[in-house]
């Protein structure tokens, strides 16, 4: 099955087929189907360790997978020579957990950075673009700043700001909330669907947070035990009868998803040593 | 917990020399030469080197010291005490300023480098480059590597003037040893090819070596706190090894 979050007739700007993937021993993914639609923003939510970063990292040709293909557009991801690659990914903005930005470099140049070394615009020209960027995330005055001036939210924001340096034709977003007080964070997603709105791409953003998702993002899509559970609109998730869909959506600590890591019984673990003694 | 096996040590190191030769021809294959890769290579050279002048020429000026009154003690008793400036240059500009300046470089710079690089991917950034499709090993390691390739024979030559100065300080201050027979027996038997071209020509491949333990250590590590911390440790104990083994076969065959 695939799931889908748009009609299928669309074409869908991302495309995982089959994907079997193992790491470190542990089946991460097990026959993932994923269309991820052009020009919406598709949150992927689900529980710690659920693959979601792993999905991600297919997407970018970070991580190939055992079996299956990832279709970017048209192009099959994992068939690429690293030369390709590097020309897909020219076109895909990535804003990693922590922002990643250059901590050798001030704001205004880790912005810079990508259009320096992938275009022959002229100096005055990059700075524009440079101060437009920083402007479309707010923070235009941290431009001389260096990374360790600001503030989690902030860096993020200004990493941000490079990843669209290039125009993108699609954003990822790894988990860009975690850690945000809650003003950043709810203008954090109107960031987002702002920028989708504007420049007119598609985003995926890995998220784990419930509530903001229905905010900004077009679609859901849930994912556990390496598959999809659900997708759909945000709002309609919380209609469906699934009980891991319902525990996440929820936070329920009893469900399918187990809180406690798999362990020896407790009597065992605890009452084991004195018998032995 | 018992001991590992001599082999899978043994395996375990040629495993790390054949990856680190590996790292090496892909870092050098992938070398660029435009206007910002020279401004950064000179830019790491300033930074690497500026940070090792301290312990360079303070190093420097007492290896000479320690060297000269020792080799001036022992060549007193054959009453030859005026030579003292022979042995020291010798020694010095063939052996002790190329070995001693790359293993101090190792311990200041190389260390700086490696933990550097760890943690750039600690942090992501080294993957965020490639996800920019920006080469980080073209952007981050070429550039260290040049500048330490040209660094060490700069600090090399900083180390052997100061040695020199402390040799000056002990032998004609202290000792008043003549300076016209003590600069006079230096300069006839100090070649300028043979003994010190051949030693910075020597130091240039330590300045490989240093660098290049460096960014592999870094590169490799285990993006951790302690990853970082080991990967340090070993860039020193690699370097002073390599350097030690590469200084016997360079003067076998520099001879």
């Amino acid at each position: 099955m695939t799931a889908e979050c748009a009609n299928r007739t669309d074409q869908p700007a991302i495309r995982l087929e089959g994907i079997r993937m193992v790491r470190s021993g542990t089946l991460v993914l097990d026959d993932f189907n994923l269309d991820i639609p052009a020009g919406k923003v598709t949150a992927i939510m689900g529980p710690s360790g659920s693959g979601k970063t792993t999905v991600l990292k297919l997407i970018t040709g970070q991580l190939q997978p055992d079996q299956g293909r990832v279709l970017v557009g048209n192009v099959d991801i994992g068939q690429l020579s690293k030369p390709e690659l590097n020309r897909v990914r020219r076109h895909i903005g990535v804003l990693l957990q922590n922002g990643a930005l250059l901590t050798d470099l001030t704001c205004f140049d880790n912005v810079a950075l990508p259009l320096r070394e992938h275009t022959r615009l002229p100096e005055p020209l990059i700075r524009k673009l440079v101060l437009l960027k920083l402007q479309a995330v707010g923070l235009r005055g941290v431009a001389e700043f260096y990374p360790a001036q600001l503030s989690g939210g902030m860096a993020r924001r200004v990493a941000t700001a490079r990843a669209l340096a290039l125009d993108p034709d699609l954003m990822l977003y790894d988990e860009p909330f975690a850690g945000l007080d809650p003003i950043s964070l709810a203008a954090g997603g109107r960031m987002i669907s702002q920028i989708n709105r504007v420049v007119g791409i598609t985003s995926l953003v890995i998220t784990h947070d419930v509530a903001e998702v229905s905010k900004f993002a077009d679609y859901a899509c849930i994912i556990a035990s390496g598959k999809v559970v659900a997708c759909g609109v945000p709002d309609q998730l919380r209609q469906q009868d699934n009980a891991v869909v319902r525990q996440f959506l929820q936070g329920l600590p009893d469900g399918p998803v187990p809180f406690h890591y798999p362990a020896p019984a407790l009597d065992e673990d605890f009452l084991g040593a004195e018998r032995a003694r | 917990m018992s001991a590992l096996p001599d082999r899978v040590v043994a395996g375990g190191a040629v495993r790390s020399l054949g990856r680190a030769v590996v790292f090496l021809f892909v870092a050098i294959t992938r070398m660029r030469c435009t206007g910002f890769h020279v401004g950064e290579t000179m830019r790491q050279v300033y930074y690497i080197g500026v940070r090792s002048l301290v312990i360079i020429m303070t190093g420097g000026l007492f290896v000479g010291l320690v060297l000269t009154l020792q080799t001036y003690d022992t060549l007193n008793r054959f009453g030859a005490g005026d030579a003292v400036s022979t042995v020291l240059a010798l020694a010095l500009f063939k052996e002790l300023g190329p070995v001693l300046t790359a293993i101090l470089f190792a311990g200041r710079a190389g260390t700086a480098i490696a933990a550097e690089i760890g943690l750039m991917k600690a942090t992501e950034q080294l993957d965020a480059l490639d996800l920019m499709a920006i080469d980080p090993m073209e952007r981050i390691v070429q550039p260290r590597l040049l500048a330490a390739i040209i660094a060490v024979p700069l600090l090399t030559l900083i180390f052997n003037l100061m040695a020199i100065l402390g040799g000056v300080l002990f032998g004609i201050v202290l000792m008043g040893i003549d300076s016209n027979v003590f600069w006079g027996n230096m300069q006839n038997s100090v070649g300028l090819y043979e003994d010190f071209a051949s030693g910075i020509l020597k130091s240039a491949f330590f300045g490989l070596i240093a660098g290049w333990m460096a960014v592999y250590y870094g590169w490799h590590c285990r993006p951790t706190g302690e990853g970082v911390a080991l990967a340090t440790t070993q860039t020193v104990i690699a370097t002073a090894i390599a350097v030690l083994l590469l200084d016997f076969v360079l003067s076998a065959l520099m001879m």
